[in-house]
């Protein structure tokens, strides 16, 4: 009896006509539930990628240590022609590139596996065992190859109980490689499975009643309807990897910074924010062209 | 389809990939129980004084509970901002819709770095001094993702007649929230919630340009394992991570098996 009761009261009577207020005027429910959002991102997250676009153009003062507010393009001309600087961009995006790489190669039996193989409660399985990697601790998942393969270490262990000889991986770039590609892995694994298990069973069929024979099937069927998932997980095996300093702080040598170290140095230890500033365009420069590209493949789609 | 020959490859290369994955893990939850002070392969003689140890130790307290404020406070906000944009997107037409989806994505599409260094860019034009609230706002940008994610793939799956039926049969809109809205996007926002703490209690990158001289678990375990200091007491803590992390992540994936919002961090 509540129920009547209430529908005669006045507070009932106004929140209807608020209701209806509201229901006549979508635009304000619009504004109302995006004021804070992009309020929020407009002034913090653009304001910050302003500001450090900005201050990629000023400079330090070499004498007082302070940041000097004059327009310059000093810092960009210093990261082109000192060679260091390019040595280190190219490591950097030739080892993401790798990377992008190997986990491709990784990622699609076991999406394969898992799509079109499994029986339902394997795959639930499988899924799990992927899930659970990609969300527990990176930082605790690049410690634990550290003391992999350091020289005391489970790799070598394991090596010496084959009759092998000792594997000197710690603190190379070669470690950087494996790292990377062991903790993106599972960011590959999950686009290109999605991308798979779309694909119709009865395409696979005709190819096959067509004549084709499963490398050919593989090459001009299965293939292109997996490039967006491929393509989806490279935007995040490619882009982490190229703004990362932990791998190459942990687990890489003498001759392994990243740009990402080379920014978090200047930060941190020598105070020089307007150079980091300055490479930290970089990356930002080469994931806007790579996002364009992975655009016209399709790659959003298969997020 | 496929021949005997190639299932059975395609088995023996999953099964590989599968143990890349979990050996390194199982190793280092290993390491946790090691008696010895070095880190060494196979480990010497089993013990669990290093929890003791880890679970005394006052500057693990001190940033566990730090990390544990930043990962509340982060997911609240992101609930909160997160929510409100899934229902603007996925309810509404407008001008700029796609500028705005593509805003929300930003901070995951660009390198942690990028946030991390345009952050405290930000805080240093503007005079803002680090506290914890620097950090929670880095954390909330890429939380607000997750859980914007988790929400829009509810709403999609939800068709907004619900709604109309709801007011044709005289609901108000706050009655519409609570008896219609409610029960299909909570266990959703729920699940979303979790993830962005899970994402923000082991969040290293973006932490460490926002943090200043505060310590938070994650920062914590690096800066003793550049170190090489306490790494005993390290690999107690890091057992507790990993356990901490997974228990959220399975529940969301229980919460959420329809809509597979994991697959999108």
């Amino acid at each position: 009896m509540a129920e009547i009761a209430e529908a005669g009261s006045p507070l009932r009577g106004a929140r209807l006509s608020i209701s209806a207020f509201l229901w006549q005027r979508p635009w304000l429910k619009v504004a109302a539930l995006l004021a804070l959002p992009v309020l929020a991102f407009a002034v913090v997250y653009l304001g910050s990628l302003a500001a450090l676009f900005v201050s990629s153009f000023w400079s330090v003062d070499s004498f007082t240590g302070k940041v000097v507010h004059s327009w310059s393009f000093g810092n960009f001309s210093t990261l082109i022609h000192d060679p260091i600087y390019r040595k280190i961009a190219f490591r950097t995006i030739w080892i993401a590139a790798a990377v992008t790489v190997t986990d491709a190669i990784l990622a699609f039996p076991l999406a394969y596996f898992m799509a079109r193989l499994a029986t339902p409660r394997t795959r639930a399985l499988l899924f799990v065992l992927v899930l659970l990697p990609l969300w527990s601790s990176y930082l605790v998942r690049i410690y634990a190859w550290r003391l992999i393969l350091a020289k005391q270490g489970a790799l070598n262990w394991a090596l010496n109980g084959l009759g092998l000889p000792d594997a000197n991986l710690a603190y190379t770039n070669t470690a950087m490689w494996i790292v990377f590609s062991y903790v993106w892995l599972p960011f590959m694994v999950l686009p290109v499975y999605a991308a798979l298990e779309r694909i119709p069973q009865s395409y696979l069929e005709a190819s096959q009643d067509l004549g084709a024979r499963t490398w050919r099937t593989f090459r001009t069927v299965i293939l292109p309807l997996a490039l967006p998932g491929l393509v989806a997980g490279s935007i995040f095996t490619f882009s982490l990897t190229l703004g990362d300093f932990i791998t190459p702080a942990l687990v890489g040598g003498a001759d392994s910074q990243f740009i990402g170290n080379v920014v978090h140095n200047y930060v941190g230890i020598s105070n020089n924010v307007p150079l980091a500033a300055a490479f930290a365009t970089l990356p930002v420069i080469v994931m806007a062209v790579y996002l364009v590209v992975a655009k016209r493949l399709g790659a959003f789609e298969a997020l | 389809m496929e021949t005997r020959a190639l299932r059975f490859g395609l088995g023996a290369a999953t099964t590989l990939v599968v143990a890349f994955l979990w050996i390194p893990i199982l190793i280092i939850l290993a390491y946790a129980f090691n008696g010895s002070v070095l880190q060494t392969w196979p480990i010497q003689n089993l013990t669990l004084h290093w929890f003791h140890e880890a679970w005394v130790d006052e500057e693990v307290r001190s940033s566990l509970w730090l990390s544990v404020k930043i990962g509340l406070i982060a997911t609240l906000v992101a609930m909160l901002l997160g929510t409100a944009a899934s229902f603007a997107i996925s309810r509404f037409k407008f001008f700029g819709r796609e500028g705005i989806s593509f805003l929300l994505l930003l901070p995951i599409a660009l390198p942690g770095i990028i946030t991390g260094m345009a952050l405290s860019s930000f805080y240093n034009f503007a005079g803002i001094g680090f506290s914890i609230w620097t950090i929670v706002i880095g954390h909330a940008t890429f939380c607000v993702v997750v859980v914007y994610n988790n929400v829009l793939a509810r709403l999609r799956r939800t068709s907004p007649s619900i709604v109309e039926a709801s007011m044709d049969l005289g609901a108000d809109g706050w009655q519409t929230f609570r008896f219609v809205i409610w029960p299909v996007i909570s266990t959703a926002l729920v699940a979303g919630g979790l993830l962005a703490f899970a994402l923000s209690f082991d969040e290293v990158i973006v932490t460490t340009f926002t943090a200043g001289a505060q310590t938070t678990l994650p920062i914590f375990i690096l800066s003793n394992i550049q170190r090489g200091q306490q790494l005993p007491i390290v690999n107690a803590v890091v057992f507790a991570v990993i356990v901490l992390t997974v228990i959220p992540v399975v529940i969301a994936q229980r919460l959420t098996r329809d809509s597979g919002a994991l697959t999108g961090r």
